[in-house]
């Protein structure tokens, strides 16, 4: 446990430059996009005279440099204050209040379903390498892989939601339902089955194709030949020597996978209308919002730091190995 | 409740006599409808304020305008195409100095005050004329608002106004605000703009963002028998294919604004139960042009810009682009909008071999390769339509020998880029016509505007008599003769083409056939649906 806490607290000591360089990073590559918040808006206003243009500018506060705008930015944020968002014109906390949980339910079934149903799938065809489950899985998982989110999504919006209707089209939940407790639980829970579907089924195919690849390695070592020399069963050899040591190297990607779900999240939440962060994030960009995108990366960082904490955290858990190194004598 | 009963009564009888005559049947009509039930619509976007004094912007009249009323909304056969709302007359001074409204009495806002004319004074004066981005051009010569009594308001200019302007901005200049609400507060911030308060048919009772928008019901409407329904909600489904899905899956029953996309609409027209709606946008015509960047001296010289006129295929445009949904452009005034569209203009005919004979004569034979000079085309990323109109430009003119590469931006970085940077040779813009040609479409040719007005002249072009002719139309009082004055300005931008009008387009409605009264008057859309009715 002591390992734990040492490691936890030197990642958050060396995540504070990684945070430092996302902030400054985010600003200049907004600031060297074309067009500021104003012009963003401008369209959506249908015009308006050299007067208002100026007097907008003035009010968002773009008639400043940038270093005055980034310094007053980071000392806000010192204060723990993320600002406040120009294309929504409200604080930035509440709206990533507003949509955060959205997003981790929907990346969070996701993971579950690609990480259990991939794993699963994949010591299915390790079990035995090159038979014909194993082929027709590898290749149905690449071909999965290879579907864009948003084209999966709208097969699965004609299909479940327009012609057999078991599903909601879009949303995250009944509109002005007035659902509480368990009723509103399953309520999401119908509206998310088809994004998580999309989501997690085009990630399942990693794990399966790690799950698979560790399995093949692990058939070849020799605690493997040992347990069929002792006479095991084959089930107990699959499960219990063969997956068992495969199964580690998928918790890395787990944390790895984390990231990559939440940018693959942007266009699951456009095509089913989820109100998240991801669609926030792509809103924030449209509209030149520095302030917002920067707290949504700032945020997005920090989760994405925290779920690699834990990965690791995890890992030493189940690997003496790992981490010993890592203890100041 | 009975008082109110009885002066909406007296109101009646004492405004009958100003009602036209096309007023009562519509009445009639809307009295058959059926009562009650829950229209659900489909909203691409969520407008960061919901004041329609403010943003007179479509994007937020969809939502806003069933909550805040104008002074008169558009009407196809109504009096000066209008059909009275807040105020039921309004009649102009012999010098243009002065207009004077009678409001309508009975009416109340949404928390139960009375409307009165201090708070039209106090719209006009503290937010159409100092915030709101198109009153700030049609009030600028607004000097007072006089309030005699609590049902007149007498607007004083201090040069001369035009009638046929003011009454032609009315529906979408003049939506009020309730002054208790708004006086002494920071007007810009007031959380009314999030949560309007007005007189109209629904009232404000939630925002989920990212979700849904809610309306429900005003019992105390002034309208009698008004509204029909329950209640309207908007539900955020930003993506395009969205509202066809949820359409078709009969989870919401409207889409307006083509929110289905032109390419779905004949898939989704055979639908059971669906209906593709054209009518209702003939007051929100969206042009198709081309912008041209005059300082680039071969654009400078007219016969060239004749030449790419003739080299555009309109009906091509018209069938292609837009799958039959528009018309082709003759002028600056689109057809649709009778009182100012100038006929007699000669429109440019689809000649391939007058365009290469013009360019010859310019001075830009082909060279070797076949091609004369090049341009960089920027076509807006408003809509899909604009953007295919950019493909095929640069087909069209490399048919003429004009080399034509494609600068693709999104919105932030086009308007800068066209409108503020000038850094375009041309450009595809969607120009709307707002009703009248001095609120948004004189500017798209008039000279010495500061740079970084949107959607307005920034190709650096000039021209002496056109700018005379635009100038005597602001300050000209006499209805005919103002009028006159637009027909000039339609020959000389179609004579001398500071910009190239392709087409014009409304927008189409898909709803479920139980939708009662869509698309009734030309600006429906962003109208108050106040009769617009389910049918069980």
């Amino acid at each position: 446990m002591h390992r734990a806490l040492t490691m936890t607290r030197r990642r958050i000591v060396s995540s504070i430059p990684v945070l430092l360089i996302v902030i400054v990073g985010t600003f200049l590559l907004l600031e060297a996009a074309p067009g500021d918040a104003v012009d963003a808006y401008l369209l959506s206003l249908g015009g308006g005279d050299a007067g208002l243009v100026a007097e907008l500018r003035q009010s968002y506060g773009l008639d400043q440099s940038i270093v005055k705008r980034l310094t007053l930015y980071v000392g806000a944020l010192l204060q723990l204050d993320l600002g406040w968002s120009v294309a929504f014109d409200r604080p930035v906390l509440d709206l990533i209040v507003e949509r955060l949980p959205n997003t981790l339910w929907l990346m969070g079934a996701a993971t579950a379903l690609a990480f259990s149903l991939g794993s699963l799938l994949g010591i299915v065809a390790g079990a035995r390498p090159g038979s014909l489950t194993d082929r027709t899985l590898s290749i149905g998982s690449l071909a999965l892989y290879a579907v864009p989110s948003f084209w999966l999504g709208l097969v699965l919006v004609l299909v479940f939601a327009v012609d057999l209707r078991w599903f909601p089209t879009a949303g995250i939940e009944t509109i002005a339902s007035g659902k509480t407790g368990l009723a509103r639980v399953a309520d999401i829970a119908w509206h998310l089955a088809l994004p998580v579907s999309a989501l997690g089924f085009i990630y399942l195919a990693l794990f399966l194709r790690m799950m698979r690849a560790g399995m093949a390695e692990a058939w070849r070592q020799d605690f493997v030949l040992s347990a069929r020399a002792k006479g095991l069963a084959r089930r107990r050899i699959v499960l219990r020597y063969v997956a068992r040591n495969a199964l580690l190297p998928l918790v890395t990607m787990l944390g790895l996978q984390a990231a990559a779900m939440l940018g693959g999240s942007v266009v699951v939440e456009s095509v089913f209308a989820i109100p998240g962060f991801g669609r926030l994030a792509h809103e924030a960009v449209s509209g030149r919002d520095a302030p917002l995108l920067t707290g949504i990366i700032i945020v997005s960082a920090v989760l994405v730091i925290a779920v690699n904490l834990l990965v690791d955290i995890a890992y030493a858990l189940l690997d003496p190995r790992v981490g010993s190194g890592e203890v100041a004598p | 409740m009975t008082g109110f009963l009885i002066s909406r009564r007296n109101l009646f009888l004492g405004t009958g006599a100003l009602m036209t005559a096309a007023l009562p049947m519509a009445r009639a009509w809307a009295e058959d409808a059926p009562r009650g039930g829950r229209l659900v619509v489909a909203a691409d976007s969520e407008p960061r304020s919901l004041n329609p004094a403010i943003v007179a912007s479509n994007g937020v009249f969809f939502i806003a305008s069933k909550v805040v009323e104008p002074l008169a909304e558009a009407m196809l056969d109504g009096e000066g195409g209008l059909a009275p709302r807040l105020a039921t007359s309004w009649e102009g001074s012999e010098d243009g100095l002065s207009i004077t409204f009678k409001l309508r009495e009975g009416v109340t806002w949404h928390d139960g005050e009375p409307l009165t004319s201090a708070d039209v004074a106090f719209s006009a004066m503290e937010v159409w004329k100092p915030l709101q981005n198109l009153g700030r051009v049609v009030f600028a010569n607004l000097d007072t608002v006089e309030t005699p009594d609590a049902h007149t308001a007498i607007f004083r200019f201090s040069a001369p106004t035009p009638i046929q302007l003011i009454r032609n901005a009315l529906p979408v200049v003049t939506s009020v605000l309730p002054k208790h609400l708004y006086e002494g507060t920071d007007i810009a911030a007031n959380p009314a703009n999030k949560a309007p308060v007005g007189t109209g048919p629904f009232k404000f009772a939630e925002h989920r963002p990212g979700e849904y928008y809610r309306l429900t019901r005003n019992d105390a409407y002034w309208g009698e028998g008004l509204p029909k329904l329950d209640e309207i909600i908007f539900r955020v489904l930003p993506d395009r294919a969205a509202a066809g899905s949820a359409l078709e899956a009969g989870e919401i029953q409207l889409a307006a604004f083509s929110q289905v996309p032109l390419v779905d609409l004949e898939r989704i027209a055979k639908v059971p139960g669906l209906k593709v709606v054209t009518e209702g946008y003939e007051a929100l015509t969206y042009q198709l042009v081309v912008e041209i960047n005059h300082r680039n001296e071969i654009l400078a010289d007219r016969k060239v810009r004749q030449a790419l006129s003739h080299a555009i295929d309109r009906d091509f445009v018209v069938d292609t682009v837009f799958l039959g949904y528009a018309q082709a452009a003759t002028g600056p005034v689109p057809q649709n909008a009778p009182q100012f569209y100038n006929p007699d203009v000669k429109p440019y005919s689809f000649d391939i071999e007058g365009a290469n004979r013009l360019l010859d004569e310019a001075g830009y034979p082909r060279g070797e390769d076949g091609k004369r000079f090049s341009l960089r085309l920027l076509p807006a990323p408003f809509f899909s339509e604009t953007r295919q109109f950019g493909d095929y430009l640069r087909q069209a003119l490399g048919k003429v020998g004009i080399d034509v590469t494609l600068v693709n931006n999104d919105t932030p970085a086009h308007l800068k880029a066209v409108y503020t940077d000038h850094d375009f040779d041309i450009a595809v813009g969607s120009p709307v016509f707002r009703g009248d040609p001095a609120i948004s479409t004189t500017i798209l040719v008039q000279s010495g505007i500061p740079d970084g007005v949107p959607f307005s002249n920034q190709g650096g072009y000039a021209n002496a008599e056109l700018d005379t002719i635009i100038d005597q139309a602001t300050e000209t009082i006499d209805t005919e003769a103002r009028t006159a004055l637009y027909n000039d300005f339609q020959r000389i931008v179609v004579e001398d083409l500071p910009l190239i009008n392709v087409a014009e387009w409304g927008f189409t409605t898909v709803a479920s056939d139980t939708v009662l009264n869509v698309g009734n008057n030309p600006r429906w859309a962003v109208s108050n649906w106040a009769d617009t009715a389910l049918s069980r």
